[in-house]
Parts: C-alpha cells; structure tokens; sequence
C-alpha cells in the first residue's frame, strides 16, 4: 500500500546521532492528514486517494467545495492534494492519518516548490562559469555565442539562455526519515527539500528503495 | 515557542559546566577504535567558544610534546563524557588566538582572584 502524506517545511536545523556526528535535518509539519475522497478506475479513471491538509474557517471554504468536503464530514481544509495509489480500497473515506505513518529508518521522497528566483541569468540558472571580473575584461556574466554562423543559420531549439527559474515542482528521493514526533505531528528526514519555510510538501514512500 | 528552537533545546545537555574562554578544562571525549570504546581525556585552555543552542562548538590548545593542538568540540556532543573546569582563567578578549603566537612563559594565563 502506498502511503503519503502532505506538510509544511518548517525548517533545517542539525541533530545529534549516537555516534556523536552531526546530522542536518529538515523538520516537516507531516498531517494530520483526512481522506476525502477516493478515485478509482471506474468512476475516474484512475486510482487515487485524495487528501486534506490543515483546517479551514467554514467561511472561506465555497459552496461547491462545502458539498465535496461534506461527503467526508470531517470540516474543511485549506489544501487538498492527490495521491495515487494502487488500491483505493484499502483507505476510508474520513480516515485520518498522522505523522506517526512513517517510523524512523524508513526512506521517503518529498515533493515540494522550489523557492522562485524570477528572471535568472545563465551563471545562475545553469552553472555557466562567466568570465573574469577585472583585468579588462569586458564579458561577466553573459551567455557568450548562441550559436554558428551560415550552417545552421540558426540558434538550436533548447539552447541554455536566460529565463525564470525556480517555482518549479522538484523531488527529492531516499530521504531517511531520523525522527518521528508523533504529539506534535512532525518528522524530521536528513538533508535538504525543495522550497521555502511554510511551504507545501507532499511526503510519500521512496519508490526507489 | 518556535518548533525548530524546542528541537535544538532537547539537543542540549544539561550537564555540561559553566566555563570560558581562558579556562583550562579537561575534556573526557569517548574514541571508538574498531570494536572498543574508551575514554580519551583532552586537557588545555580553551581558546575560543562560539555558536548557541545545539550548535554551539569550544576549542581547547594544549602543548603535545612542543607542538601545539588544538581540538574543536561540539559543545553538546554525546561524544563528551564529561567536562572539569580546573582553573578559571582572566582573559580580556574572547577569541585567544594570540596564544598561537606564544609559547612557554609567555603563553600563561592569569587565574582569577590571584594577582
């Protein structure tokens, strides 16, 4: 059974192992987290649990959604999120789940957004090295040459230029998971994830472990 | 309180000792060599604190057979068996890289209440 879950990045600070190393962290806000709705090849054509994620005023919530939430009647929540699964069937419509889903050892990926760097230059978005800052030089940041000349007479499709970057959905997989705190609904998995403090994540099973 | 400061308090040990930089403290460190773990004691002054909550690292120099070593220890590290304070030092700087410098006579350190 797949598992999954939706957070809210809290932020990095480092903890003590056993062995007296250091560990960064990122500490995640991981549910509780109440099924909504399930989907099924049937009725949507594909398999899917939909989940709900922190408690919404009933005044900010729409009519429309109101009947939705209601098929469920656990309240309203402010983020409802997808996850597909192999057998609907196996969750609860109302069902909640909490932090403690996941035990400390187990490996997750965590989907999130990454922070927006608007309209970033090439030494920036790619990597590019750029050129000398003094001495003369006269090329900075630049992209330098695009392309030849009379053959191909023109720039390539997906040539690195300048352009937004960031804001982007990215996962990070096998992140282990050191610390569960099953009161206050938090995990703690080593290493970095997307996006910045208070940000939306999704958590689910590492699909490559 | 923040939820990131209650998990770098619960990082913290309670008992670890008051000291400054000046101090000459003896440090038992746990060393794990293969198998076996023993108790490796690091004394000298300490030369530099710095950081907070559980971040928060301290530098003890000592003279090892006319070299000089320094050793940098996370301040809350479960390495550290325990921590003796065994002179209070009186320092007018914080930061006593200028021990670097000297050796012998002049790298000594006044105790506090002596004159």
């Amino acid at each position: 059974m797949e598992r999954g879950l939706i957070g809210r990045k809290l932020g990095m600070t480092q903890i003590f192992w056993e062995d007296g190393s250091v560990i960064p962290v990122t500490v995640i806000e991981a549910g509780p987290c109440v099924v909504i709705q399930k989907k099924t090849v049937e009725t949507d054509g594909y398999n899917a649990v939909q989940l709900g994620f922190e408690r919404a005023k009933e005044k900010k919530v729409t009519k429309p959604l109101k009947g939705h939430f209601n098929r469920a009647d656990k309240g309203f929540f402010r983020i409802l999120r997808e996850f597909r699964v192999g057998s609907p069937e196996s969750y609860e419509v109302g069902q909640e789940m909490k932090a403690d889903l996941y035990n400390v050892g187990d490996y997750v990926d965590v989907i999130g957004t990454t922070r927006g760097r608007g309209f970033a230059g090439v030494v920036k978005r790619y990597g590019f090295k750029g050129g000398r800052a003094t001495h003369g030089s006269m090329f900075h940041r630049a992209p330098g040459s695009v392309g030849s000349s009379a053959y191909p007479s023109h720039v390539f499709k997906g040539k690195r230029l300048p352009g937004h970057m960031g804001s982007e959905r990215q996962t990070v997989q096998n992140l282990l998971v050191l610390g569960v705190r099953a009161e206050s609904n938090q995990i703690l998995v080593k290493g970095s994830i997307p996006g910045s403090k208070n940000s939306i994540v999704l958590i689910k099973d590492a699909i490559k472990m | 309180m923040n939820v990131l400061d209650m998990i770098e308090k619960e990082q913290m040990r309670a008992d670890i000792p008051d000291f400054k930089s000046g101090d000459t403290v003896k440090v038992h460190a746990k060393i794990v060599e293969g198998q076996k773990e023993r108790i490796q004691i690091f004394q000298g002054v300490v030369v530099r604190k710095r950081g907070g909550q559980n971040r928060a690292t301290f530098t003890v120099r000592k003279m090892s057979s006319g070299v000089g070593v320094e050793r940098t220890f996370p301040l809350n590290s479960p390495i550290i068996n325990k921590i003796e304070v065994i002179t209070k030092g009186r320092v007018r700087r914080s930061r006593l890289y200028y021990l670097r410098e000297l050796r012998g006579k002049k790298a000594r350190i006044k105790e506090v209440g002596r004159r």
